[in-house]
């Protein structure tokens, strides 16, 4: 092998490269500008929505309680609600958005509570609607508190003391490590990411490398040169292993000063609001990932890249077009993300069989790496049958640039 | 020098079956001479000339270029000789200059031999004026120019030229056509490969005439005129192939 040709043609490719508008867009774009951009106005929307909800007042219904009239007035007075006058369509009006929330008190509620007897209020709702949600959760606080002032106020009487309700507390401690909450909270989601952006980078500078380069006459051109096969394709495959590898890391860099940022700036006042239990937990697991795990699985982003890159040279260099090229590699995208979500279901765990599953295994290395789990044999193991498919990847690639029927396919 | 033997070429069609694309093809091209094929599309010049040009293996047959077998060691032929064809096209992002330097690089030159060399070539070709534009926005011409730079950066032996005046306007033709000229009287062994009839009349010092993937006849265009007894080169070529009956 030439190193000093290999080297020639890479320069040429990331020279040609640079300048081509579609690899740079996918390569630089994207990632660097496009994940800000867009996480930064869904972040300052969010925010913006979710604090005009909250500074505005819901306009609910009460239908019954005519016999209540405390708790109508009280109800009357909050400050964040608005009574609007009692009409029967009110699920309708509901589910039109023009009625944010309903309550039903029953006929003589205040008497049944006197009594002691049970009763109940049902408050009706528009779920996953942010104001509907904002005013259910007023009128739910709303009651609470008044079962609870009628409950202590009834102890008062009776002279029972206050801890009778509560003669002991519960309390629940996490002991795993935050880094492995956020682990298993977002650890499968960060393999997914990973292989699909270093697929995605791959993908359009081996079709234009190849193909492209086939149907624009300029393969000829290259092969008539003194440079041999195997100089060629290592040149033009390491031009794309530096695309995916770039488009990775610079993801990786921009979504890291992006979620910094996005986190100070918007997610724990959106998250806090709009989710108050799953988000809460998630915002507090969020930045909790192992930081030398998540660089591990970075890092197995290498072989993986060769795989990508050497496999997606060989098929792009098989097809006549771009366009012929793009038919065989578009659908590849939903068979690599395949092995990376099965990845993310319970109970699929590594083993030294799915450790040699090329895509699942580094998708599953990955959860546990970020959750700060380092299994050496698995890693060593991952690493080389990686490398072993990404071998194959790189022979079959060199073999399809010493093919005439594919070279000269017409 | 070239010296083809017998070349054969056979590619295997799902829906043809086998074709015979070169059949039984043998000739020699001298230094300081240019020798013209002459055929109609699809007469299987092109296959002849990408099979010296190493991209293609034949079938059966040999060809030795500048003394090296083909199948012996391809990359050294690749190496000796200079090949143009309708097909081979040019990187548009690239300018002329990185072109020609980017090939001079592969054929393992120094960087101030290809800067001397770009420099005579765009001379010789009148390039000056584009060498550092990108070359997606060249006229015809202006690519077949910067394309026979690129194919000479390295002063190879044996030139092959496939269809090397095809779509161009008169003046740049001229240019190329005397640049060829050139090529030969500096005794380089030139292949120049064309359907133009008058072009092969002008140019060619010896002429094959090849059709249906054999060479049905080779000789200068006054011996071809006085075998065949044509009265031009177009009556030549259609008395050779069968098209048009002799006297």
């Amino acid at each position: 092998m030439n190193a000093r040709q290999v080297f020639t043609v890479y320069a040429k490719e990331l020279t040609d490269t640079l300048r081509d508008r579609r690899t740079l867009i996918s390569m630089f774009v994207v990632p660097t500008l496009l994940i800000p951009v867009i996480f930064f106005a869904f972040g300052a929307f969010t925010t913006k929505i979710v604090r005009k909800a909250r500074s505005e007042t819901q306009a609910i219904m009460v239908i019954g309680g005519e016999d209540s009239p405390g708790i109508r007035a009280a109800l009357a007075s909050h400050p964040k609600l608005k009574i609007v006058p009692t009409t029967g369509d009110f699920r309708n009006r509901i589910s039109e958005k023009t009625l944010r929330a309903a309550v039903e008190i029953p006929q003589g509620f205040d008497q049944a509570i006197a009594e002691g007897r049970p009763a109940s209020v049902k408050i009706f709702t528009y779920e996953g609607e942010l104001r509907s949600g904002l005013a259910a959760n007023e009128l739910d606080r709303f009651f609470r508190d008044y079962r609870e002032k009628l409950i202590l106020s009834k102890l008062e009487k009776r002279r029972i003391p206050r801890s009778i309700l509560k003669p002991f507390d519960i309390t629940r401690q996490n002991v795993a490590p935050p880094e492995k909450v956020g682990g298993n909270l977002i650890g499968g989601l960060i393999p997914c990411v990973i292989i699909l952006l270093s697929f995605s980078g791959a993908m359009y500078p081996a079709m234009d490398l190849t193909a492209g380069e086939k149907e624009r006459g300029t393969m000829e051109t290259l092969l008539c040169s003194p440079v041999g096969r195997r100089e060629i394709a290592l040149g033009k495959f390491f031009m794309v292993l530096t695309a995916s590898l770039a488009t990775v890391v610079l993801s990786a860099l921009s979504t890291a000063v992006t979620l910094g940022a996005g986190v100070v700036l918007f997610a724990r006042d959106a998250m806090a609001t709009v989710a108050q239990g799953a988000g809460g937990a998630a915002r507090s697991a969020l930045p909790a990932i192992d930081p030398t795990g998540f660089l591990l699985a970075l890092a197995m982003v290498l072989p993986l890249a060769v795989l990508f890159s050497s496999g997606l040279i060989a098929l792009s260099l098989f097809a006549k077009s771009y366009k012929e090229a793009q038919s065989y590699v578009s659908p590849l995208v939903i068979v690599v993300l395949l092995p990376a979500m099965l990845a993310t279901l319970p109970g699929v765990d590594l083993n030294a069989t799915l450790a040699c599953v090329p895509i699942l295994n580094v998708a599953l290395l990955c959860k546990e790496l970020v959750s700060g789990v380092f299994n050496w044999g698995y890693i060593s193991l991952i690493f080389i049958s990686t490398s072993v498919f990404a071998a194959l990847g790189l022979i079959l690639a060199e073999r399809m640039f010493n093919r005439e029927s594919v070279l000269f396919r017409s | 020098m070239i010296e083809a033997r017998q070349l054969t070429k056979v590619f295997h069609d799902r829906k043809r079956g086998e074709v015979r694309a070169v059949d039984s093809v043998s000739f020699t091209c001298h230094p300081g001479r240019i020798y013209g094929l002459l055929g109609v599309n699809g007469a299987g010049k092109t296959t002849i000339l990408r099979m010296l040009a190493t991209l293609l293996q034949p079938t059966s047959g040999s060809a030795r270029v500048a003394g090296i077998d083909l199948t012996d060691n391809p990359g050294a032929v690749r190496a000796r000789l200079g090949f143009l064809a309708a097909s081979t096209a040019l990187y548009g992002r690239l300018t002329a200059r990185e072109t020609i330097t980017y090939f001079g690089r592969l054929h393992g030159m120094r960087p101030e031999e290809i800067a001397r060399r770009t420099e005579t070539l765009a001379a010789e070709l009148r390039m000056e004026d584009f060498l550092d534009q990108r070359v997606d926005r060249f006229s015809t011409g202006m690519k077949q120019k910067t394309s026979i730079a690129r194919t000479l950066v390295h002063d190879p032996d044996v030139i092959i030229l496939d269809e090397p005046t095809l779509g161009l306007d008169v003046l740049a033709a001229r240019t190329i056509v005397a640049f060829v000229r050139d090529c030969r009287d500096r005794g380089k062994t030139v292949i120049y490969s064309t359907h133009i009839m008058s072009e092969v009349e002008k140019l060619c010092d010896t002429i094959a005439v090849v059709h249906g993937g054999r060479l049905l006849a080779e000789g200068s265009h006054e011996e071809l005129k006085q075998r065949t007894g044509a009265s031009d080169m177009e009556q030549v070529f259609l008395r050779t192939i069968g098209v048009e009956a002799g006297p």
